[in-house]
């Protein structure tokens, strides 16, 4: 150690030689010297245009966010519940309605598109203000120091649910802990804090771009550089390269919300790209048969659907379902991943009329779906009675006018409209009406 | 007859204006009510996550883009109209990257199984939109070229006047 220390000189001689032996020059080149940053693109205006977007941007994210909460129907059941300990944060549930039958495909659709296309607008906004970060002295008062932790909340919150949600979609699970509850009470701490932050800074963001464009000086910019490099790119060019990086992410995605050349289009997402198969059955799969251990033991000649109910439990096989009454719906598939299909034409039992069965032949109640998936969320989930009692809501046995094949759930699965993905349960081998 | 104005006694001790400590208040106090939620299962994991998303952030990816961005300039010396023609397709690009590198570096080993769909397309799809970022980025300096080198062959005959 001795001799490591003979061999080069100490830091502070190194530091000083290297500057000249000016150690307030040190000063100036740290990240907490304002002539540190040099873009001549930052500045409260360019920031000011940003925040904004985000400001309706995140919004909508939050309220679509909510609005999926909602539509799992988490307070009817305990199988359809991932985050029992809500309290209040779930002070606005109510009964999710069945149509339009497009309403979960276009809330998630436009939540989770939405999310990747604001990456750019996100990044762009921290790096716009990142000189704040390092800013000297940390706090000025105890009000500054308060909004500061404040900021790391706003911070750490968006880039943890943008994250959480990026990976989910990629069925990267490497968050810690199931994706339910760290998305859902993350998002109401980020929301929490970046209601704080609108509040304090959004009257300031319309101010200043109501006295003048983008470009215009602002009396004592704190973000703007006191020493700007030449520029390469002008505010707007800076706002147009965020753009065509949202652009670029909306192009490469959306067309995960619909069949045939759109999704083709959406070259770089989680089911976008191609579809499974081809003919009838072709369409996307979220889980498939063999993913979840299920097998043609479990679903081939053995297999019955066990309904019950005050009339007791009944059985029925594949041909006696198909003996009933068969009934059409053209719906689609809409996953809380944000993808979604077209709708297909289903054809099989309706609800309500296993419910009459089982011995609800009026007053249709909410039902208990089982499925022969012996392991996984969402193997058992709860309907309400509005989605019963729904003339759409069926029990398919068929889809595009051919058998289901294992991957879409055969013998039989639940097609409800305007519900998540996850509740259109596959291999269901039990139905059991009443009180939930 | 020395009358305290609260406001006044706030901004003294707090710094900011009474609205502040109110929103400030409201904010931690609904972020509290979630967060001791948030934090119930693997509290250190979801700490980590939470912090080390704004530090690796921060200290990570802004210096790691600024940094490339420094040595792009650099690079481009006298010709700094050069940098936003390889400076957008690297951002793009690079977007793109850091948005999909699950998928596009095959690190999403559960993708195949559950969809039934082939995580191969990714990488190549991503490749493919690269060179046609870059393809136009080209065609876009070429055309500025050309347009340059007229109007200037045309100014000069008159400029000698």
């Amino acid at each position: 150690m001795g001799d490591s220390r003979r061999q080069s000189p100490t830091p502070p001689a190194f530091l000083s030689r290297l500057l000249g032996g000016r150690t307030t020059t040190i000063i100036e080149h740290l990240p907490s010297a304002p002539a540190f940053w040099r873009s001549p693109v930052r500045g409260v205006r360019f920031t000011a245009v940003l925040g904004l977007v985000l400001l309706v941007g995140i919004t909508v994210l939050f309220v679509t966010g909510l609005l999926s909460y909602a539509a799992y129907n988490p307070d009817l059941n305990p199988v359809n519940d991932k985050t029992p300990d809500k309290g209040l944060l779930g002070f606005y549930l109510f009964a999710w309605p069945t149509g339009p039958h497009w309403l979960y495909r276009l809330t998630q659709g436009v939540h989770v598109t939405l999310g990747i296309v604001l990456v750019p607008v996100l990044l762009a906004k921290l790096w716009s203000v990142v000189p704040r970060l390092f800013a000297l002295p940390p706090a000025r008062s105890l009000g500054h120091a308060l909004e500061r932790i404040s900021l790391l909340l706003l911070v750490g919150g968006a880039l943890f649910e943008f994250v959480t949600g990026l990976l989910n979609i990629q069925l990267e699970y490497l968050f810690p802990g199931s994706f339910y509850p760290l998305h859902f009470y993350g998002a109401w701490v980020f929301f929490a804090a970046f209601l704080a932050h609108a509040g304090l800074r959004a009257p300031q963001a319309v101010r200043v771009l109501r006295s003048g464009g983008l470009s215009g000086k602002v009396p004592d910019d704190p973000l703007e550089s006191p020493a700007p490099a030449p520029p390469t790119l002008s505010r707007r060019g800076a706002l147009a390269m965020v753009g065509a990086g949202s652009l670029v992410l909306l192009i490469t995605s959306a067309g995960r919300s619909f069949d045939g050349p759109l999704r083709r289009l959406a070259a770089l997402t989680p089911h976008g790209a191609a579809e499974p198969g081809s003919g009838p059955n072709g369409f996307q799969i979220n889980k498939t048969a063999a993913a979840v251990g299920v097998t043609s033991a479990d679903t081939g000649e053995g297999w019955w659907l066990t309904v019950s109910g005050p009339a007791g439990d009944l059985r029925f096989t594949r041909e006696q379902l198909l003996a009933m009454d068969q009934y059409s719906a053209a719906l689609p598939i809409a996953c809380v991943e944000g993808w979604s299909t077209s709708d297909q034409w289903w054809r099989g039992v309706r609800l309500r009329d296993l419910a009459a069965l089982a011995g609800y032949p009026d007053d249709v109640p909410g039902v208990l779906v089982e499925s022969v998936q012996r392991s996984g969320p969402f193997r058992r989930a709860a309907l309400r009675d509005n989605q019963v009692r729904d003339p759409r809501s069926l029990l398919a046995l068929q889809v595009n006018g051919e058998d289901l094949t294992p991957d879409h759930g055969y013998p039989a699965r639940i097609i409800v409209p305007a519900a998540p993905g996850v509740l259109n349960t596959k291999w269901v081998s039990r139905l059991t009406f009443g009180e939930l | 007859m020395n009358r305290v104005n609260p406001g006044a006694v706030v901004r003294r001790w707090y710094g900011e204006g009474p609205l502040h400590l109110l929103l400030m208040a409201a904010s931690f106090a609904l972020a509290g009510y979630a967060g001791v939620r948030l934090l119930a299962g693997d509290t250190w994991g979801v700490i980590v996550w939470f912090v080390g998303a704004a530090l690796v952030h921060d200290l990570v990816l802004v210096p790691l883009y600024a940094g490339a961005d420094r040595l792009l300039c650099r690079a481009a010396g006298r010709r700094p109209d050069l940098v936003n023609f390889v400076r957008v397709p690297v951002l793009l690009s690079g977007l793109l990257l850091l948005v999909w590198f699950p998928l596009i570096t095959r690190q999403a080993e559960r993708y195949e199984p559950a969809s039934g769909l082939s995580p191969d397309v990714f990488l190549g799809n991503w490749l493919l939109i690269t060179a046609a970022l870059f393809s136009v980025s080209a065609v876009w300096l070429v055309v500025r070229t050309v347009r340059l080198r007229r109007t200037e062959t045309k100014e000069r005959p008159s400029a000698s006047h």
